[in-house]
């Protein structure tokens, strides 16, 4: 907006008037209103103890389960990034039995709720009661009880991890078509193996360009492990939950719980940021090089 | 490089009857050509003339399905064990792909990669060599192709005509016994095409033994040693690119170089 005089042809300068926008103040004031009674109405509600939700807020179960949730998030999180490449590369491979079992694969996590499946391996003790990894037709093996196996946490991590790579396949898959063929050709003409274009080739740059979606899926991550309280995981959610199962402070745990998923989202949003500024404008250049999937990978020359 | 005695004693390329088909489209319809060691032949012709499917088949980027062609001594993507021909392992192509070098249309640089990585990318990758060695010699090969001040530089920082030399020296480090260039000034900007011939002639001046495919008729008269004209998959005729291009033999080749050479380069020839 203008806020200079503008001079006339006798060099006289001549004030700009100030627009008023009537329209935006009047949408402002109601949108405020609105937002500033809601907020009364939940802040000075007589049935809601803010002392409770201080009392709780630093309560070692919930600091105890805010730090569940953060590990079930990570490794599972790890867990379907590692399985997700997998099963993009097998999905993309030539041989129809592997491309068609995960296609399968895909389909059947993508097919059936997180809830289910995190019900389902909580419960794996009922298919089999033991578990037991033997070298075959020998006797040389481990077994262990499934139910000391398949506690909240590994059964969440599991549910949560083998879900994701689902998803995360689909997300890698798209990264690795998306890397140019002629530089498969080039790889191929200096006489690399498929397997070697494919490491040093293709999925440096195919990781690069799904860290930024990558960022998204944690996050999404850190707030479905709070389905993880069905199968008692013991992470922020299922304690807070069974504080208020015995006090039945309800509304009081919930906003506990969510101050927290909230700072641990706002932390994790800080961080893809930086994630993305450092890898964002190379997803589409793929330019750059010394990243964290340049560490992680090996590389030419580096 | 003319000179018309240079001894064939080893021929790198032996091409008898290759044919080769994208589904119904019958690409090559049995093309017979030689190359001899240390011999620079171009290959000219129309577009969609299968004269680029051609030099992709050299290096098993695209199969042979008929006739025979060796390379380097090799029948390209088999090998004979006892009485049978048994196709080639994406090893063995591999391992054959090695001894030659190949430069694209598109100079398809590896992205993530500087300009030295992208040379130092096959030795380290392919040949095993140690990290140090490979850069020490892939800054070789980026001074003699004019470009040891932009080592460090990315592929997209490049103009074209420097990505293309970078994808040269990238072909140069695994020292290969043959050099195929598929138009590989044709992605150019007409300011950028000599920087890159000139890198070719220095090649073919040092003996290298080389296959373009090329539109850039100059070039191929001055550095070939010998011309073939492409067509319809087979080839029409070839010869010493000066004879050729100043008596075709074929109606074919008259018209198509009518159609690519400027006014003043046909004056030349006649």
């Amino acid at each position: 907006m203008r806020t200079e005089p503008i001079t006339d042809a006798s060099g006289r300068p001549i004030p700009v008037a100030r627009t008023w926008h009537w329209g935006r103040w009047l949408a402002a004031v109601v949108a405020l209103a609105v937002a500033a009674q809601l907020a009364y109405l939940i802040v000075a509600n007589p049935n809601l103890d803010w002392g409770k939700v201080a009392e709780y807020v630093f309560h070692d179960r919930i600091l105890s389960g805010v730090w569940v949730t953060i590990e079930i998030s990570v490794l599972a999180t790890a867990l379907g990034l590692i399985l997700g490449v997998l099963v993009a590369i097998m999905r993309l491979a030539h041989n129809p039995v592997l491309s068609g079992l995960a296609t399968f694969y895909i389909w059947f996590f993508r097919g059936t709720p997180v809830l289910v499946q995190l019900i389902f391996w909580y419960n794996l003790a009922f298919l089999f009661p033991e578990l037991v990894l033997k070298i075959p037709f020998t006797m040389i093996g481990v077994k262990w009880d499934t139910n000391d196996v398949m506690t909240g946490f590994t059964s969440a991590m599991l549910g949560l991890g083998l879900n994701l790579a689902a998803y995360f396949a689909e997300t890698v898959r798209a990264g690795i078509q998306a890397v140019d063929n002629g530089q498969t050709e080039a790889a191929y003409a200096l006489g690399m193996t498929p397997a070697k274009r494919m490491r040093v080739i293709v999925l440096p740059q195919a990781l690069r360009i799904i860290i930024p979606p990558t960022g998204n899926e944690f996050i999404s991550m850190l707030k479905t492990t709070s389905l993880v309280y069905v199968v008692a995981g013991h992470d922020l959610m299922t304690n807070a939950s069974q504080i208020y199962k015995a006090n039945n402070r309800i509304m009081e745990l919930l906003i506990v719980a969510s101050l927290w998923y909230m700072l641990m989202t706002a932390v994790a949003t800080f961080l893809q940021g930086r994630l993305e500024r450092r890898f964002g404008s190379e997803a589409v250049r793929l330019v750059r090089g010394g990243g964290l999937a340049a560490r992680i990978l090996p590389k030419a020359a580096a | 490089m003319n000179a018309p005695d240079k001894q064939p004693d080893k021929q790198v390329v032996q091409a008898s009857g290759v044919r080769m088909s994208y589904g119904e489209v019958q690409v090559l319809n049995g093309v017979d050509l030689t190359v001899a060691s240390g011999e620079v032949s171009c290959i000219i012709g129309p577009s969609g003339s299968g004269k680029s499917t051609f030099l992709r088949c050299l290096n098993g980027l695209e199969p042979v399905l008929g006739g025979s062609l060796r390379v380097l001594g090799q029948e390209v993507g088999h090998t004979l064990r006892g009485d049978r021909y048994h196709p080639w392992t994406p090893k063995e192509f591999a391992a054959f792909r090695r001894n030659i070098g190949m430069v694209f249309q598109r100079f398809n640089l590896f992205a993530h990669h500087s300009a030295l990585e992208n040379v130092a990318c096959g030795p380290v990758h392919v040949l095993g060599t140690p990290g140090d060695r490979a850069r020490a010699l892939a800054m070789e090969h980026l001074e003699r192709v004019g470009l040891a001040d932009h080592a460090h530089k990315r592929p997209h920082q490049l103009s074209g005509g420097q990505q293309q030399r970078v994808a040269i020296a990238r072909a140069l480090a695994m020292n290969p016994a043959l050099m195929l260039f598929d138009e590989p000034t044709s992605a150019l900007d007409p300011e950028l095409v000599d920087e890159v011939l000139e890198v070719m002639k220095g090649l073919a001046a040092e003996g290298m033994t080389m296959v373009v495919v090329t539109h850039e008729i100059a070039f191929a008269r001055e550095v070939g040693d010998w011309l073939t004209f492409f067509a319809d998959g087979v080839v029409v005729e070839r010869g010493r690119p000066r004879e050729l291009l100043a008596n075709p033999g074929h109606e074919r080749t008259r018209a198509f170089l009518s159609s690519v050479l400027h006014p003043k380069e046909r004056q030349d020839h006649q």
